[in-house]
């Protein structure tokens, strides 16, 4: 038996608080949003492990600071979906803006479509799995966690990357300030074998990947790098 | 007639040795620096030129035509609430002081420590900075602001409900437009741990948030970030002063409680000189124009504004009041309280090459008086419980000084303060607080521009 938040009628504050109030082991565990017409902010800071299903498409920060639940858009999503994620699973079934999975510590973003420009910016540890193509410059500042993208990647892919690693299938337009391709062992594919299956890409083979990561380079200033930045 | 000898008796006085104003000695050994070291100067502290300030300000005073108050008997208030316009717990602050944001990583647990029990001490609030939140500082400020930065580092939705408020940090006064820097001799295990970054690296912090740009966007971000907090957290807008007046009014519109605005004499932990000496405007100059803004949405004193940068006594504080701010902010004056420059130290000082009052080099973490720095020996100097109680003691002058001012203007709380009570000193302080030059009627600029 699922809830069921119609936003024709209903508001973001209605869902939200709805959400918000629901103890960690609430038994209302799955939440059907109707009609959520591309509004911002809905299903952000969840911390309760309940599973909401949106409807349709979302727009800014879908899934904003989740804590723990599982979204699922059945859209498309705008700006900075899962923005600075903690932990759960946020899924968008089309395509998502810019900013996907920025800042996000934790958890498992996967976009079934293609993601825009600046994909997983600043990330702090979270998973991305983009099943289409990723925008430039993708990963820009990206500190840990994993971006998987299995289309294409636009230009400057992982501009000043921190600790991230980058892993692309397709082709990579051009990377971006200190970010380099490096090698793929055992670990990585075993790795990411586990990241696609868990992001429901069962079929696809890690082996077809390359990886991408920090030249560590720029991590003190020196005026010989100084055109770099 | 006797011309005298056609040699003279003595050598004739030769030209006087002379400096160039324009390539004076500082800058003289600037350019050397740059040529051996080829990068540019980094240093803490504000802009340190001589700027248009708060001292080009008088008071006018009561006379026969205003009466005072009397200075023991009658009460003047002082009490601020910041964000009733629309977050459920407004911030209520005993005084109109609050303490800026310094991020734990550029100052040392102790000192973000002392400045939370000071600040909570004299009723008011302190704030977060790049870098998170530290329980030691939630636990000692009974008020406490959580910066939310590009840089995001330590961001996460416990701590911003664990606030009092939220305060959206579009730019600071010391560099508007430019991002944070921390030098990896500052970047310890624990603020590595707490920024996600590997220990000892130079972290350069983002100039703009990763997932927003521009004023409509803002207006979607502050949404987000009301809805994650139930709407209870007021969410300030930090901006350094630059377009004061579009500033502030993009900040109301996009649904700010509490606007905050940093005049370029407001401190940085570290960013090149260059920066602040040349971007930005000293806080005099921004005052009036923000104010201007949210009466031109009729929203002053519905969107409280909140000024800081350079604000060091209550005469300070009554100005700035005065002007139409409702409340300031202090940094630099706040570690200086703590023992910051403290002449205690000069021979440590001397030692690393500066002296007592003009130590700068926050980022290198070798401070002296144990503030600005992540070294355990060094930050054990600093009793966060005597740091604390100097802090309260100071802001408990700032506030009784501002106090004195008011009633002397008459005027039983602090906001009574008016530009009327005002008038400058120099034709340039005049034209932008928009008061007029002493012993004239006039005030200059009056007809043009925002």
């Amino acid at each position: 038996m699922s809830e069921h938040i119609d936003l024709a009628v209903a508001t973001t504050r209605d869902l939200n608080g709805a959400l918000h109030a629901l103890p960690p082991d609430t038994n209302r565990t799955l939440w059907r949003v109707l009609n959520p017409r591309g509004q911002h902010a809905l299903a952000v800071g969840i911390d309760a492990p309940v599973r909401v299903e949106i409807a349709g498409h979302a727009g800014y920060y879908c899934a904003g600071m989740n804590g723990g639940a599982t979204v699922v858009v059945e859209g498309n999503a705008g700006n900075g979906v899962a923005e600075n994620m903690m932990a759960g699973r946020v899924e968008v079934r089309g395509d998502a803006s810019a900013a996907a999975g920025a800042t996000a510590h934790g958890g498992l973003l996967v976009i079934h479509g293609n993601a825009s420009a600046r994909c997983g910016i600043s990330m702090k540890g979270v998973d991305i799995v983009v099943g289409g193509s990723v925008g430039h410059m993708s990963a820009f500042m990206a500190q840990a966690g994993t971006l998987t993208v299995l289309g294409d990647a636009g230009d400057s892919l992982g501009d000043s990357i921190y600790e991230a690693q980058l892993f692309v299938r397709g082709s990579v337009a051009s990377l971006g300030a200190d970010c380099v391709e490096k090698e793929m062992r055992d670990t990585h594919r075993a790795a990411l074998a586990a990241r696609l299956q868990a992001a429901g890409f069962d079929g696809v083979d890690a082996g077809s990947f390359r990886r991408y990561g920090s030249a560590r380079r720029l991590y003190h200033f020196h005026v010989d790098n100084a055109g770099n930045y | 007639m006797d011309q005298g000898p056609s040699t003279p008796p003595r050598p004739a006085p030769r030209p006087a040795p002379r400096m160039s104003a324009t390539f004076d000695p500082g800058t003289l050994t600037e350019i050397r620096r740059a040529a051996a070291t080829g990068i540019y100067d980094i240093r803490g502290y504000g802009a340190k030129r001589a700027l248009p300030h708060f001292d080009d300000l008088l008071f006018l005073g009561a006379s026969i035509s205003r009466y005072p108050l009397e200075g023991y008997r009658e009460r003047c208030g002082t009490d601020v609430v910041l964000g009733a316009r629309f977050a459920k717990k407004p911030v209520e602050l005993r005084i109109p002081v609050t303490v800026a944001g310094m991020s734990f990583g550029s100052l040392s647990a102790q000192a973000k420590e002392a400045l939370g029990r000071g600040a909570t001490i004299a009723g008011t609030s302190t704030t977060t900075g790049d870098g998170g939140m530290t329980p030691e500082e939630r636990q000692s400020s009974a008020t406490l602001v959580y910066q939310y930065l590009p840089s995001r580092y330590g961001m996460n939705p416990d701590d911003l409900r664990a606030a009092d408020a939220i305060e959206i940090v579009v730019g600071q006064g010391a560099k508007p437009g430019g991002g944070g820097m921390l030098l990896g001799q500052k970047i310890t295990e624990r603020v590595a741990a707490m920024r996600t970054l590997p220990p000892g690296i130079d972290q350069r912090s983002a100039s703009r948030h990763p997932d927003w740009t521009g004023p409509d966007d803002l207006e979607i971000k502050i949404l987000e970030l009301r809805e994650v907090t139930d709407w209870q957290k007021p969410i300030y807008v930090k901006v350094g002063a630059s377009r004061p007046y579009y500033d502030t009014a993009l900040a109301a519109k996009a649904g700010a409680d509490v606007v905050v605005l940093d005049g370029m004499q407001g401190g940085t932990a570290a960013t090149q000189t260059v920066f602040i000496e040349n971007v930005g405007l000293p806080i005099l100059a921004a005052i009036r124009p923000a104010v201007q803004a949210l009466q031109d949405l009729g929203l002053h004193r519905t969107v409280q504004l909140v000024v800081s940068g350079g604000v060091r006594n209550g005469a300070d504080v009554a100005k700035a009041l005065a002007l139409g701010a409702d409340a300031v902010s202090i940094g630099t004056a706040a570690l200086a309280a703590l023992g910051d420059n403290d002449p205690a130290f000069e021979a440590e000082y001397a030692a690393l090459g500066t002296h007592a009052g003009a130590y700068d080099a926050w980022h290198e973490g070798r401070d002296p008086a144990g503030i600005t720095t992540q070294d355990p020996a060094l930050a054990a100097r600093l009793d966060p419980v005597l740091g604390g109680r100097r802090l309260a003691n100071y802001l408990a002058v700032l506030t009784l000084e501002a106090q004195t001012i008011a009633r002397a203007c008459g005027k039983s709380h602090v906001h009574n303060l008016e530009p009327e009570d005002l008038v400058a000193l120099t034709v340039e302080a005049a034209a932008m607080a928009r008061v007029p030059l002493a012993g004239t009627s006039w005030i200059p600029g009056q007809g043009g521009g925002q």
